[in-house]
């Protein structure tokens, strides 16, 4: 007897805890297997790149946090770098230093992110909270800089808000934090941030060990990942994916040897590749890249040791003059009140500034016709690019691997939506 | 070849290329124009010959060039009143949807800008193609040479209202579903047109025209003579200093 069977499509997410956020997939599924997936986007666009039209050039920092909000302070570095191309100035070398290690505690605060919530999905719940008890570290960092755990605002045309703190905040008693454990976390907080930092690092491989110790090995873990979700260099390539995506792929591109910025030409680090370019070794580039990123960071905390300087053009037509010289000095008065009030010019033109984001390429095309509002910007963000190739990675695969290779694509919807 | 020959990027694609593209170099960057009915066989030869090779589509947006140039601050005469001297212009803040401003026709307004990388090479291209009309800007769709622009056309196509020609599936991408209009425009208000929220008695979520005031608490302002001189100024002898 003759029986008839029909695809039926079924919604994945918006309300789906491995969806990473508002994604809404409609996938048409034969039996378990998928025939189309359709992506919907969109639930969290905000339009910031309008509402970044409407401001001055400054006030649309803190925007850029809150596009991929697992890794804030590489936005603000595109976005920043892109009117320092346009107004022709570059940020005095100290505070080159500290974008260039802010933007490594950056990759391994996201990277942490990403390998506990795929982990997580793909059904190791531990590794999550091992991923969590680190990134607190780095969280601390971001606050002691900038007052804010998440939303920095710390990068400006012209340097970064302010230097380094001499001391590193401590935790008090509490609840959460008592005896033994409070000991612990202050005995590493009682010098400047960077002896801090000089402690993380000497830590943190024995962490990373930590990770792999419950996956690269693990039987589970390798049977949802190996030959999961296979990306050719080739395809990689007409999908514009960078970063992770494509270097898990074996093609050897990274802005930051390639193209570099702020100070990586002078750092001694390498560049994971992988092989396959399966979800399996995407995960170990990335796990390699923690250790990497470690490395720069201690290169980057040995010379800011060394070297103390200003981390502020001493131009006050884009930075704001100290409130000591404001205090008696009639000009400094009006340049202040002329920076916060009206903000500055940008020289008309145009100009693209790109960044390795721990996700990707991630750019600012910047359009500027010399008044103090960008009159164009535009945000490429990788998780876009990365997420519209979906339909061709998971066609053919299973339900299950959906999720894998969301978890791969290490999407976040802050960018993918803007 | 010669020693004379130009070897930089902007040298090779003005001689492959001739006057099928408007080359200039600013800052580095290179930038290449291009007429939408060139657009295709310029990104085919792009993508495929020896010299370019641009494997990757980084990047596509639209841009609406409505306004460029206009300032909302006129500070020419002194007068008595005040800040409201500089209410002028028609920044998207502004206004609200029913008196947004009706564009003239420049022919030139709608552009699609795409970032070209070539990975073997390591060089990047700018490219824009201009829409030939303002009423109804289309353009080939590069899809088919480059799959990752999908995307990118749908996003220029629901906040700009480009139509790609031969687009395999031109839905709007970041907008509401059902959403009317094209968002990014500069004609489009900033407030927005509709606002959402529950009504308790018809149980489910109504749309209404939007209750905030256009507002703007910054004008735009251009001052292209004495700032950016002083601060280039500054820079030549300033900056480099610290």
């Amino acid at each position: 007897m003759a029986q008839e069977i029909r695809n039926y499509t079924m919604n994945f997410g918006p309300q789906h805890p491995a969806a990473h956020g508002v994604l809404r997939l409609v996938l048409e599924m034969d039996g378990e297997t998928i025939v189309r997936a359709d992506p919907h986007v969109g639930l969290l666009h905000r339009g910031t790149e309008k509402l970044a039209e409407s401001k001055p050039f400054n006030q649309s920092i803190g925007y850029m946090d809150r596009l991929d909000y697992v890794s804030m302070m590489c936005n603000e570095h595109a976005y920043v770098r892109a009117i320092e191309n346009l107004m022709g100035i570059e940020a005095p070398e100290r505070a080159q230093y500290i974008r260039t290690m802010f933007d490594e505690i950056t990759r391994i605060l996201n990277h942490l992110m990403w390998i506990g919530s795929n982990a997580l999905d793909l059904g190791a719940m531990a590794v999550f909270l091992y991923a969590f008890r680190e990134r607190e570290e780095l969280m601390d960092c971001y606050e002691a800089v900038s007052g804010a755990r998440m939303h920095a605002t710390y990068y400006r045309p012209g340097g970064v808000y302010r230097d380094l703190p001499a001391q590193m905040p401590q935790y008090r008693e509490s609840p959460w934090h008592k005896g033994k454990d409070l000991k612990r976390l202050n005995s590493w907080r009682e010098g400047s941030m960077l002896d801090f930092l000089d402690a993380f690092t000497a830590d943190f491989p024995s962490k990373v060990d930590e990770y792999e110790e419950l996956l690269t090995n693990n039987r589970i873990w390798k049977q949802r990942t190996v030959g999961i979700g296979v990306v050719s260099p080739e395809l990689a390539q007409q999908w514009g994916m960078t970063g992770a995506m494509l270097r898990g792929s074996g093609v050897a591109w990274d802005l930051r040897k390639k193209q570099p910025y702020a100070k990586y030409a002078e750092m001694d680090f390498d560049i994971p590749l992988g092989v396959n370019g399966d979800c399996y070794d995407r995960y170990l580039v990335r796990v390699e890249e923690m250790r990497q990123s470690n490395r720069i960071i201690q290169q980057c905390v040995k010379w800011l040791r060394a070297n103390p300087g200003p981390v502020m053009l001493k131009n006050f037509k884009v930075a704001p003059p100290s409130r000591v010289e404001m205090k008696d000095d009639m000009e400094a008065l009006i340049h202040h009140f002329k920076l916060f009030t009206e903000g500055y010019g940008v020289p008309a033109g145009e100009t693209y500034a790109a960044v390795e984001a721990p996700k990707g390429e991630f750019g600012c095309y910047l359009v500027s016709d010399g008044a103090n509002k960008p009159f164009r910007v535009h945000l490429r963000a990788p998780g876009f690019a990365h997420l519209s190739s979906i339909d061709t990675v998971v066609k053919g695969h299973m339900l299950a691997d959906v999720v894998a290779m969301i978890g791969t694509y290490d999407l976040v919807f802050g960018e993918v939506d803007r | 070849m010669t020693d004379t020959q130009d070897t930089s990027l902007a040298g090779r694609l003005a001689a492959r290329f001739g006057d099928t593209l408007a080359i200039r170099v600013e800052r580095n960057e290179t930038i290449a124009e291009v007429r939408p009915a060139d657009l295709i066989a310029v990104a085919t030869a792009l993508r495929d010959e020896a010299p370019f090779r641009f494997g990757q589509l980084i990047d596509l947006c639209g841009i609406d060039y409505l306004g460029y140039g206009q300032s909302e601050w006129e500070t020419n005469t002194a007068g008595g009143e005040g800040f409201s001297r500089g209410v002028e212009g028609e920044a998207m803040g502004r206004f609200a949807w029913a008196n947004r401003p009706r564009a003239g026709h420049d022919p030139r307004r709608f552009a699609a800008v795409m970032q070209l990388l070539s990975i073997e090479h390591n060089h990047r291209l700018r490219l824009r193609v201009f829409c030939e009309d303002d009423t109804l800007p289309v353009m080939p769709s590069v899809t088919g040479i480059w799959a990752g622009s999908n995307w990118f056309e749908r996003e220029a196509f629901d906040l700009y209202g480009i139509l790609f020609e031969g687009h395999p599936d031109l839905r709007r991408i970041l907008t509401d579903y059902g959403f009317v209009g094209h968002p990014f425009r500069k004609d489009f208000p900033l407030i927005g047109n509709v606002e959402v929220r529950y009504d308790a008695e018809q149980k489910r979520v109504v749309y209404e025209p939007v209750s905030i005031e256009p507002r703007v608490l910054v004008p735009r302002t251009i001052r292209d003579d004495a700032d950016l001189l002083q601060a280039q100024a500054e820079a030549a002898d300033d900056w480099r200093r610290n």
